[in-house]
């Protein structure tokens, strides 16, 4: 029998485990379209804020020597009222939406808005390292964190994500805080602060001088990410960070992941990573006689 | 170790020429840059000011190439005051680029959407019949006429410039022409580039009359590699999947001619 791609993170069921991650491509309901039918098990909006954001100006992204990505876009977004307009006639795409802010209300002000659209999740960007006073400040703040969960779990029926990153406070602290307020699922992790120079003109590329690094180079740090966090807690991860090939997610899904998120990957190798990765664990599933995602999540930690 | 090319690499500006009151081409020293296709762009860093999206232009040197920039907000603006010795950083090429036909071509360029036309010129076959129609608001506005002339020098060709307000060679916009020479000539390909609603005009006329065409969008750049989704067109990513479309496929694109987004990503009206 063909074994199943199908994977769930907790009361989330997806049919494939790779997902878009926040930030990438995702201002476009036809473009998240063009994505599920690539191959993506679901998609997770930009961050969405109370009010639309231009962003940083230019250069906001910048492509390392070696492999790997800084970016400062800024959090740039239409805000979450056009983005819940937008999304309105979707009917078929699984679409997890991304949110940030800065207190409670914010966060469930804007889940209010997607009350009526299909929405399969939310998840709380408690990480982005590069825009003041939202994402890792708040990640950072564990007290603030579990105000924040509380106030959306009370506020609507849809599962809740955190999504976590590296800042000031260990990243664990956060975790437990969210998992203390009945938080569904974990995502780990975002970009890490970092920043890049040029030497000729001798100043930081990035008009915001730090911005976040992604790609292939923070890829053993996510890893090592969720193994701690399903190491420590009895909690469903999203593994995110430097996943590009299908062997990239099976770690993560062997380190204790049900599902991973992609970004990076598709600035060098375009949307086929999706399928590319899907067809990957097919083949090594049949290979190693597994049936299901299920079978395979947090196998490398039994050794 | 190869060349990262999404890794900004730092050029020096060595002449200048200047086109018109507010268009200039900036030319520099780059072997990826000066071989690109016609179409492909560069995101182009002016340091401590912005980085923005650039048609490459030719330069008549081997191992050059340029770009040809109109002032309007700032970070155009801080491209068209760098001066001779000054560095600005290029990534890419990024994009794809037309597909070219043989026969009778019929080019229409709207402002700096002439410069991939002009590295298209330099792509055609010695019997190609090639009409460049340049419009342009009015006289003073006008560039490029003599180097397309000079480049179809050795080929059977028209250069046509329209001016808006009569000033220059024929009056009226540029699809009054397209329309007039559509009527009359059965193009084997038809190019643009230029303000959306002169292409999107090209593209219905041309469609309309079984033509093959296509056109080079343009769309609100942040990272040029299909990271940041600020250039989507319907389903379609400018940066990835363009910047040249078809005409049959853009016909079927909601937002070509209607609707661009703004830095937020909010649609808005053209
Ligand atoms: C593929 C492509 C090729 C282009 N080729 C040329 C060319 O050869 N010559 C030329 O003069 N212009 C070209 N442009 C337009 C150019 O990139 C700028 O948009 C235009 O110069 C207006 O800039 P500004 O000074 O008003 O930007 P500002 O108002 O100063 O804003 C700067 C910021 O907004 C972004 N921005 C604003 N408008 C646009 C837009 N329409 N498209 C993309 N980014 C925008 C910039 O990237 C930058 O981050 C091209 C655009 C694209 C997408
Ligand atoms: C251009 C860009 C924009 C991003 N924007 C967001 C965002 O809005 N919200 C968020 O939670 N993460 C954002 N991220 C982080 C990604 O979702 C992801 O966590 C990170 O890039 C690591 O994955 P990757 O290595 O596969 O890219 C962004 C990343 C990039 C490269
Ligand atoms: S410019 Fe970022 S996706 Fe096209």
């Amino acid at each position: 029998m063909e074994p199943s791609l199908v994977t769930s993170i907790g009361k989330i069921q997806l049919e494939r485990p790779v997902m878009l991650a926040s930030g990438i491509l995702g201002i476009s309901l036809d473009v998240f379209n063009r994505l599920y039918r690539s191959g993506a098990g679901a998609v997770v909006s930009k961050s969405l804020s109370t009010e639309p954001w231009d962003g940083y100006p230019n250069p906001t992204i910048f492509g390392i020597n070696g492999g790997g990505w800084i970016n400062a876009v800024g959090l740039s977004n239409p805000g979450a009222p056009n983005f819940a307009k937008m999304i309105e006639p979707n009917k078929d795409v699984p679409i997890i939406i991304s949110l940030v802010g800065s207190i409670p209300e914010d966060f469930s002000t804007m889940v209010e808005q997607f009350k009526n659209s299909k929405v399969i999740a939310y998840e709380l960007n408690l990480s982005c390292p590069h825009v003041a006073k939202v994402g890792l400040e708040v990640g950072d703040d564990p007290e603030l964190v579990k105000k924040i969960v509380s106030t959306v779990k009370n506020s609507t029926n849809v599962p809740v994500i955190a999504k976590v990153g590296l800042g000031t406070t260990h990243y664990l602290n956060t975790v437990s805080a969210a998992i203390d307020s009945g938080i569904d699922a974990i995502t780990a992790i975002n970009t890490i602060r970092a920043i890049a120079i040029d030497v000729e003109t001798q100043r930081p590329i990035l008009s915001n001088k730090f911005g976040g690094l992604s790609g292939t180079p923070i890829k053993p740090i996510a890893l090592r990410c969720v193994y701690e966090i399903s190491s420590k807690y009895d909690i469903p991860i999203i593994g995110c960070g430097g996943i590009s090939t299908w062997e990239d997610a099976l770690e993560f899904i062997l380190a204790g992941a049900s599902a991973i998120q992609i970004g990076s990957a598709i600035g060098d190798n375009w949307i086929h990573v999706f399928n590319d990765i899907n067809k990957g664990i097919l083949q090594y599933m049949k290979r190693k006689g597994y049936s299901k995602i299920d079978e395979m999540i947090g196998l490398a930690k039994k050794s | 170790m190869q060349r990262n090319l999404n890794h900004t690499k730092i050029c020096v500006i060595e002449k200048v020429i200047d086109e018109t009151p507010t268009v200039r081409t900036l030319i520099f020293s780059d072997d990826v840059m000066s071989s690109v296709l016609p179409g492909q762009f560069a995101m182009v860093w002016i340091p401590g000011i912005n980085e923005l999206p650039m048609s490459v232009m030719i330069a008549q040197e081997s191992g050059k190439a340029a770009f040809t920039v109109r002032k309007h907000g700032p970070a155009s603006t801080g491209l068209f005051n760098v001066k001779v010795g000054q560095q600005i950083g290029v990534r890419g090429p990024y994009g794809n680029s037309f597909d070219l036909k043989q026969g009778k071509l019929l080019l229409v360029g709207g402002g700096t959407g002439l410069v991939p036309m002009m590295r298209l010129l330099t792509h055609i076959k010695p019997n190609d019949d090639v009409t460049v129609l340049i419009g342009a608001k009015s006289k003073n506005e006008v560039f490029f006429e003599d180097l397309a002339n000079n480049l179809l020098k050795n080929n059977p060709h028209r250069v046509i410039v329209t001016t808006d307000d009569g000033t220059y060679g024929e009056k009226g916009f540029v699809t009054s022409m397209v329309e007039k020479l559509v009527n009359e000539i059965n193009f084997d390909g038809i190019y643009t580039c230029g303000p959306e609603i002169m292409m999107y005009k090209t593209v219905q006329l041309a469609h309309s009359r079984g033509l093959f065409v296509q056109a080079s969008l343009e769309r609100m750049m942040k990272c040029g590699v299909g990271i940041c989704g600020s250039c989507c067109v319907g389903e379609d990513l400018v940066c990835k999947d363009g910047t040249v479309f078809d005409g049959d496929h853009l016909i079927s694109n909601k937002e070509f001619g209607r609707f661009h987004r703004n830095k937020a990503g909010i649609l808005e009206n053209y």
